[in-house]
């Protein structure tokens, strides 16, 4: 079983994310690797290690800060890490990613043959979830996105997926590409000796050329949507009231002044 | 290229059973404003009533698919061949959209936007807009492509019916359905809940930790406001309420006028679910619980006090 995990780079949640030129503000101090990316690694090691033999791999994309998404997949214990680190890949929209990661996918499967690639539902950034599809498509592989359970037997993947009007079981063939849920499974913490050995673990880097993907396809210059403004929104001001009785009542009078009770 | 207003806009038609989804009618008034609208209804027949609501709202053409779409390849076909024409395509911001959508953009070489709050056509290509990182930044967008594909998101756009609108003519789209790499092994109908769907609503009412587990002054509440019930991660956890209720950055999206917080802190995966809504009022018994920061209206105190006060005011006001 061999199984890549395409990993991201994110702001922490918690900080003041902004814009800078029409691109997310990047920087090393605040960032880590998406956390919805935990349940897809933890799902390729949990395939793995029912196998019995394989390998994990983490991927990804971008520049030199995002070297930390696939360290923090290092620590919960995939056995190999790449990084395809180039500076004309800034900027890159969806499409622009998912065919850097395919390129990536391919010489990987090209020296020996993947069964799945799993990703995340979403990144918390951008929250758009387009890119396992995306990524489908680009590799001409099966898509099973949004995935709440997922086995493998017989050389078929199958998935459940919950939407809001309907349970499905979808299965395919492998090579497939899965996106998994925050409900597939609970992701494993690493250990301190993980952690430790995951800071001097190899990382592979890889550039555009060594992919033999066209600087000009991606990045800024081939994405097909820009950012032609952004703002930070007027923060809200809050009347905050202590309830001793009256609390209730200045709530509905709050509601029907605003023509919303 | 085509002057502003004769595009042709395809509107791919969400619903409940028969019945025409409020953010497919949304799309419709926003597609009107950027060119010619035609519905497009992906599965099964439309409905009188359906092509009537259809054209009320502004489609001059429904153009039927009859496919089984439940895989996103046979779906974004389906739309491209119903849309062979159309310069912009609109969809409900939903997850199985926003595949479909993507699909869609790299068979039309389209650039695409989803979770957008509005577009318009500036110089010939549609713009966006939309509210990101939980809804403290806005961001305009340009599609830098002939065909530009847009998901917004429910209650974004005012749903206006057109006067005297005539029945829309009703298009066979005729269709072959590619092969695909996924098979559909088993579908089970998620029994819809009463009332509105949760991303849909234009009121919705949460209740978290602080319920303990009682929703019924949370059901009460969303019953007299007309919306639907929300809950946090917390509580779908502690298994108080389906999962189908969470709301959250990997729950369910939503942007209704008015949010009510009942007794949830505001966690940071909660308040990327919601901030963007209209109007935010919580009620919470620490003063210092975040969701404070992001409303307009708070109240330090129980939700079982304060929630049965604001319903018996509201209805003493209405006269009930």
């Amino acid at each position: 079983m061999r199984v890549l995990v395409t990993v991201k780079f994110t702001p922490d949640l918690q900080s003041d994310r902004s814009f800078t030129n029409g691109t997310v503000t990047r920087t090393a101090d605040d960032g880590s690797m998406n956390e919805l990316d935990e349940n897809a690694v933890e799902a390729a090691l949990q395939l793995v290690e029912a196998a019995g033999s394989g390998e994990v791999i983490a991927l990804t994309i971008g520049g030199p800060d995002a070297v930390a998404a696939v360290r923090k997949a290092l620590q919960l214990g995939v056995g190999r890490a790449i990084h395809v680190s180039d500076p004309a890949i800034a900027g890159s929209d969806v499409f622009g990613t998912a065919r850097v990661l395919a390129s990536a996918i391919r010489r990987v499967h090209d020296d020996a043959p993947l069964d799945l690639v799993i990703t995340g539902m979403a990144a918390l950034d951008g929250l758009t979830s387009m890119l396992p599809t995306a990524l489908a498509v680009e590799l001409d592989w099966a898509q099973l996105t949004l995935a709440s359970s997922l086995s493998v037997a017989d050389g078929v993947a199958t998935i459940e997926r919950h939407l809001p009007d309907a349970h499905e079981t979808v299965s395919a063939a492998l090579p497939a590409v899965v996106s998994v849920t925050d409900e597939a499974n609970k992701p494993r913490y690493p250990n301190f000796k993980m952690i430790m050995a995951a800071r001097t673990a190899v990382v592979e880097t890889w550039s555009l050329g060594d992919l033999g993907v066209v600087p000009s396809t991606v990045g800024a210059s081939g994405a097909r949507v820009s950012v032609v403004e952004a703002s930070p929104r007027e923060p809200r001001t809050p009347v905050i009231v202590t309830d001793t009785g009256e609390g209730g009542r200045e709530l509905a009078d709050f509601l029907i002044e605003r023509g919303l009770a | 290229m085509s002057a502003v207003g004769e595009k042709t806009v395809a509107v791919l038609v969400e619903r409940h059973g028969e019945h025409v989804s409020q953010p497919t009618l949304e799309a419709l008034t926003l597609a009107d404003t950027l060119g010619v609208p035609v519905a497009v209804w992906l599965g099964g027949t439309p409905s009188d009533e359906a092509i009537q609501a259809l054209g009320d709202y502004g489609a001059v053409q429904v153009r039927v698919v009859d496919a089984d779409v439940r895989l996103p390849a046979v779906g974004a076909a389906a739309l491209a061949a119903a849309g062979h024409d159309a310069e912009v395509f609109i969809v409900v911001s939903t997850f199985v959209n926003k595949e479909i959508a993507t699909r869609l953009a790299l068979l039309k070489g389209a650039g695409v936007v989803v979770d957008a709050a509005g577009a318009e056509v500036v110089d010939g290509r549609v713009e966006t807009t939309q509210t990101v990182f939980a809804a403290t930044w806005n961001v305009r967008s340009r599609i830098n492509r002939e065909v530009a594909i847009v998901g917004v998101r429910p209650n974004t756009t005012q749903a206006v019916a057109i006067e005297d609108a005539a029945l829309p003519a009703v298009v066979e789209v005729p269709f072959e359905a590619p092969a695909t790499r996924e098979t559909v092994v088993s579908v089970e109908a998620v029994e819809a809940s009463d009332g509105v769907p949760l991303a849909e609503a234009p009121v919705v009412v949460s209740g978290g930790r602080g319920t303990g587990g009682d929703y019924s002054l949370i059901r009460e509440f969303a019953a007299v406001l007309g919306g639907a019930v929300g809950a946090s991660r917390d509580a779908t956890d502690e298994g108080w309420i389906s999962h189908e209720h969470m709301v959250g950055q990997t729950g369910t999206t939503v942007t209704p006028a008015l949010y009510v917080a009942a007794g949830i802190s505001g966690a940071v995966h909660h308040r990327g679910g919601m901030q963007a809504s209209g109007t935010i009022v919580a009620v919470n018994l620490d003063p210092d619980a975040p969701i404070f920061e992001i409303s307009d209206f708070g109240v330090v105190g129980s939700l079982f006090d304060v929630l049965p006060a604001a319903i018996a005011r509201i209805r003493k006001v209405r006269g009930e």
